[in-house]
Order: structure tokens, then C-alpha cells, then sequence
């Protein structure tokens, strides 16, 4: 029992660390793409190889690993008069963290091993009457704990750990110390001021990125994070309960990730590469990578907390069940450990989209200045956010207190939000779909915002542009 | 049932691990250059000549910033357990943390009016 234990941590470790890993590979190459794409290029398309004569391009793709070979063989360069140990530790800090602080994040709901049959009957569904499963698999909540059926729970996160979020944020603070320290001990003017820019904002917006999260603590009544999943799975996802708090979130997240618009530290323009500039091969790569990675687990804990983590709309662990209020239109029973891998899919998928809509962000957003900066965390964010928990305790005691007519509203209003996640869904599946089979038509022209407004209001060159 | 701590502890590992792993793999495989010209050696400033040493002195703006953030950061460590609680304190909890939250806007509106919060 102890080394199938021991297997499965191991499994699961791998698979969020590969995942990880690959993701954040994958990502450089998407931001380079995505890049051209917006500034009407054609990207990477250089790094080529030969099979069987044939050149492979693979639309780029192959960057990432040739950058990763690059990294390995550059020479490791360190300033005489840098803190030798400081100087290696800051690298190894960076990454570190944000792999631990994937440990925590649930990828999926809790399987029950004891209802996974193989042959015979591994698709027959026991229903009863009104189409319910019969498995002892209940709707909400987790295993039944029962002795008779060998209660064998597979908890699909590496570490669930009661403190949950409070440990969330505990390492993630520990992203300042590898910034600070990288540049306090490189021995370089730009690398110190980067070092204090980044410990500067990190911290600023820390508190934003804590106080937007109490609100939502306080909606699903809990820390641990797979709580908060099953809350959102059985009534709303988080962004419709907690809109402002999704944005000051998402906002604080990517200050935290030191990423366009909240690049300040490493501002080319004016600090060369900020707290990295005197790091060279492998420890340089290990801080580029350490950023891709925390857009990631960045868009991990944005999907946990308010996009209903590995919850699909009307999808519960017995299966499919359309239902507003009491009406029931739809009821479909599938095997508890196909809905539960679908959820993997899900939540895998909504990282993915994620993280695509920060690298979008990235590249349609000028910086900021460094007051503006402040003024914006300090002085917009941080009310907002506190503004925020007291608007959600004022709200929930007025729904405490409005009775059984108001949360029977909620809960059709909840439905209803299920649902149009569902079509908003669909419709984006099916656009994508549609999008790849469909012929690609290049037109070269203005398309811009800016440059539309300025055509409505008849003032531009309005021929095709150049690439 | 193993304690989740110990996964834990084996991501803290695998990861260290890894890290160390990336820069021996970088120190196994490095080019080393024969020689180190003086000029490879020197704290890169865009070419110029550097003065002074690197470890210089800052703008005391940074400090009061990372003051200020104590200060919110400690009021966060108070309401993250009044958040998870507040549905059985009712209305007497809601009450508490907005006086408890309104002392600490004083305290913000006080920093915003001394100007500690512009960056000048």
C-alpha cells in the first residue's frame, strides 16, 4: 500500500513538473510567434532539421531546444567581484520555487480508485431509477469512506496540503529573495537597480494579489484549493462571484511575474536586462526559463481559484446533469473515472488558454512608468481589493439574511452562469475548429486599434503595408 | 497516510535538485575563453568606464515603500483567517473587520497625504 503510494506521488510530481516544463518551453516559442504575429511578421522559422533530406521547420517550434543547447555550451561567465555563492543560489532560488510551488495545485478531481473496474463490465453504468449512479460515487464531495468496498482514494495533487493557498502565497514570496539577491550579488550597477525595481514592485502588488484572494475565501469558506474547485464545480465559477477580484488578481499576477506591462525590472531600454544583466549561459536560461514557468503556475493558480479549476460546466462525478433550480433537462451517466480524466483535460486546457492570453498581453501593452506603477498598486489596486472584501461580507450577511426565495434565485442564477460557460465554450472549441480547417486568407493592412480609429476618422494611409 | 508535507519536501528537493543539475550540466559542457581580456572582466555598462563601486546608494523611497508593505502585509495576515471564518461570525465579524479595516485606510489616506506612496 505504501509503495503505491510512494508510485503515485511519484507519477503525480512527474506529470506537473513535465507539464510545467514543457509548457514553459512551448512558451517561449509561442511569445516569439504570437509576436509576429501581432507586428506582422513571420517569426522564427530559422532553426531546421534534416530528416531523411527532408528540412523540418515545424513553424519554429524547434527554437526552444536549440536555445536550450545553446544555453548548455555558452561560456559561465561571473564578474570577479561578485558574491560567488550569492551569484549561483539566485538562479537555483528562481526556478525552485516556482516548481515547488506547484505541489499544492490540484489537477484534477479525486479519482476512487475502488470504482475503477477493468473487464467485464468496464463501461456499464449501475443507475437507478431517476438515472443516478449506484456506485457509491457521490455528487459532491469526495470518496465514500467505506470498508466493504476497499475505500482506495487517488487525490490528483501532489501535496494537498490543508494550509493551501496560505502556502500559495508563502512561496511565491519567495520570488523577491532569487530577484534581490541575483542582483545585489552580480556587482553591476543596472543589475542592483533592477534588483531593487523588482523587490520594489514584487512587493507592492503581494498585497493586492493576497487581499483580492480573501474575497473569494470568504464566498467558498475555505483555504484548501481542491475545496475551492468543488465549490465552483457545484455552483458558480469564481469569476462571476468575484469579478473585481478576478481582474486584481490577473492584474497582480503578472506584476509578480515581472512581465509586460510590469517589466520595470528588466527594462531594456533603460537597465539593459535589470537584475539578470551579468548572468550568462545555463544561469541566465534558468532565469528566462523561471519566468515562463511562473506565467504558468501563475495561470494554474488563476484557473484554480476562478475558472473553476478542472470543473466543466454541468459535468459532475456521476456524470452529465443539466439543471436549473429543480428542472431537470438533460441526465447522462458516465463512469466516474472518464468524467474525472476529462476534468484533467479541462484544467490542463484552461492553462493553456491562459497563459496564451498573458503572452496576447504581453505583446499589446506598452510599459509602464515606475510611477505610474506605484500609483496604480498603491493607490487604484490596493482600495479595490479592500473595498472588495467588505462588499462581499456586506453582500453574503444580506443573503444570509434574505431567505430561502433568494438563494433559490442564486442558484438558478448560478445555473445560468454554468450554462453560458458552456456555450461560450462551445463556440470557442468550434471557432478553433472551424479556424483550422478553414482556408487562411493574409491580408496585409492596418488592422490595429489605433490605426482604425484613425482611419474612421479619415486620416491615414489606408494601402496595403509593406512587409 | 503519508503526510502531504513529505511531497512536499520532494518537490523542494527535485527542484534543487534540477537547479543544480542545469548548472553543472552548464559548468560540465562550458566553453571556457583562454584568455579574460580586462575589458570582459568589467562590470558591463554599456561601455563605459565604471566609477565607484556597484554596491551604491539608493533612494530611501525604497525603504519606505517595503514600510508601507509590512504594514498592509500584516493587516492581510489578519483578515486571511477572518475571510475563511466569516460566515459563522455573522454580523458582529463583518462589523469587526471593517473597523479593523477602516483604522487601516486611516493609516493608508495618512501615508497618501504625506506623499509616501508618490514616487517623485
Amino acid at each position: 500500500m505504501t509503495a503505491t503510494l510512494l508510485l503515485a506521488t511519484i507519477v503525480k510530481i512527474l506529470i506537473m513538473v513535465m507539464f510545467v516544463l514543457n509548457l514553459a518551453a512551448i512558451l517561449t516559442w509561442a511569445d516569439r510567434r504570437q509576436s509576429s504575429m501581432i507586428q506582422d511578421r513571420v517569426g522564427p522559422n530559422r532553426a531546421v532539421i534534416k530528416i531523411f533530406g527532408k528540412e523540418l521547420r515545424l513553424a519554429g517550434l524547434l527554437h526552444p531546444l536549440a536555445d536550450g543547447l545553446k544555453f548548455f555550451t555558452k561560456e559561465d561567465f561571473m564578474p570577479p567581484n561578485a558574491d560567488r555563492l550569492l551569484f549561483t543560489l539566485a538562479p537555483i532560488m528562481a526556478m525552485g520555487m516556482v516548481f515547488t510551488l506547484v505541489a499544492t495545485i490540484p489537477f484534477g478531481d479525486t479519482i476512487c480508485l475502488h470504482q475503477f473496474r477493468l473487464f467485464p463490465d468496464f463501461w456499464h453504468v449501475h443507475t437507478g431509477p431517476h438515472g443516478e449512479l449506484l456506485d457509491g460515487v457521490e455528487r459532491w464531495g469526495t470518496c465514500a469512506a467505506d470498508s466493504r468496498n476497499g475505500y482506495a482514494p487517488l487525490e490528483l495533487v501532489v501535496a494537498p496540503l490543508g494550509v493551501g493557498i496560505l502556502y500559495v502565497f508563502a512561496m511565491s514570496g519567495q520570488g523577491i529573495i532569487g530577484a534581490a539577491i541575483a542582483g545585489w550579488s552580480s556587482d553591476n550597477k543596472f543589475s542592483l537597480m533592477g534588483a531593487l525595481r523588482a523587490a520594489s514592485q514584487m512587493v507592492s502588488y503581494e498585497v493586492t494579489l493576497g487581499m483580492s484572494l480573501v474575497g473569494a475565501m470568504m464566498i467558498y469558506g475555505t483555504v484548501r484549493l481542491d475545496d475551492m474547485v468543488r465549490w465552483q464545480q457545484e455552483h458558480a465559477w469564481g469569476i462571476f462571484v468575484q469579478p473585481l477580484a478576478f481582474f486584481l488578481f490577473f492584474a497582480a499576477a503578472v506584476a509578480e511575474n515581472k512581465r509586460i506591462p510590469f517589466d520595470l525590472p528588466e527594462a531594456e531600454s533603460e537597465l539593459v536586462s535589470g537584475y539578470f544583466t551579468e548572468y550568462a549561459g545555463m544561469k541566465f536560461g534558468m532565469f528566462y526559463f523561471a519566468e515562463y514557468a511562473e506565467v504558468v503556475t501563475g495561470s494554474m493558480l488563476l484557473v484554480t481559484i476562478f475558472l473553476g479549476g478542472w470543473a466543466l460546466p454541468f459535468f459532475h462525478r456521476d456524470g452529465l446533469l443539466v439543471q436549473f433550480g429543480d428542472t431537470t433537462l438533460l441526465r447522462v451517466a458516465i463512469p466516474h473515472v472518464f468524467v474525472t480524466l476529462l476534468g484533467v483535460l479541462a484544467f490542463f486546457g484552461k492553462v493553456i488558454v491562459v497563459c496564451w492570453i498573458q503572452v496576447f498581453v504581453r505583446w499589446s501593452l506598452p510599459r509602464f512608468r515606475y510611477d505610474q506603477l506605484m500609483k496604480l498598486g498603491w493607490r487604484l489596486l490596493l482600495p479595490a481589493s479592500l473595498a472588495n472584501i467588505l462588499v462581499t461580507g456586506v453582500v453574503w450577511l444580506a443573503v444570509d439574511k434574505a431567505g430561502s426565495a433568494a438563494s433559490d434565485g442564486l442558484r438558478i442564477a448560478a445555473d445560468v452562469t454554468q450554462a453560458v460557460v458552456a456555450m461560450a465554450m462551445t463556440y470557442l472549441i468550434g471557432r478553433g475548429v472551424v479556424g483550422m480547417f478553414g482556408t487562411v486568407t493574409h491580408e496585409r493592412n492596418i488592422i490595429g486599434t489605433s490605426a482604425g480609429i484613425a482611419a474612421r476618422r479619415g486620416g491615414t494611409k489606408t494601402e496595403p503595408m509593406q512587409a | 497516510m503519508q503526510s502531504p508535507w513529505l511531497s512536499v519536501l520532494s518537490f523542494l528537493v527535485v527542484s534543487t535538485l534540477v537547479g543544480l543539475g542545469m548548472i553543472g550540466a552548464g559548468r560540465v559542457l562550458r566553453v571556457r575563453a583562454r584568455h579574460d581580456s580586462p575589458l570582459k572582466v568589467r562590470p558591463y555598462e554599456c561601455g563605459e568606464e565604471p566609477t565607484g563601486p556597484a554596491w551604491m546608494q539608493f533612494h530611501p523611497r525604497y525603504y519606505l515603500v517595503a514600510l508601507v508593505f509590512v504594514l498592509f502585509d500584516v493587516e492581510a495576515v489578519f483578515l486571511l483567517p477572518w475571510g475563511v471564518v466569516q460566515r459563522e461570525l455573522g454580523p458582529a465579524g463583518v462589523g469587526a473587520a471593517l473597523v479593523f479595516v477602516a483604522v487601516l485606510m486611516l493609516g493608508w489616506l495618512y501615508a497618501v497625504r504625506k506623499e509616501a506612496l508618490k514616487w517623485q
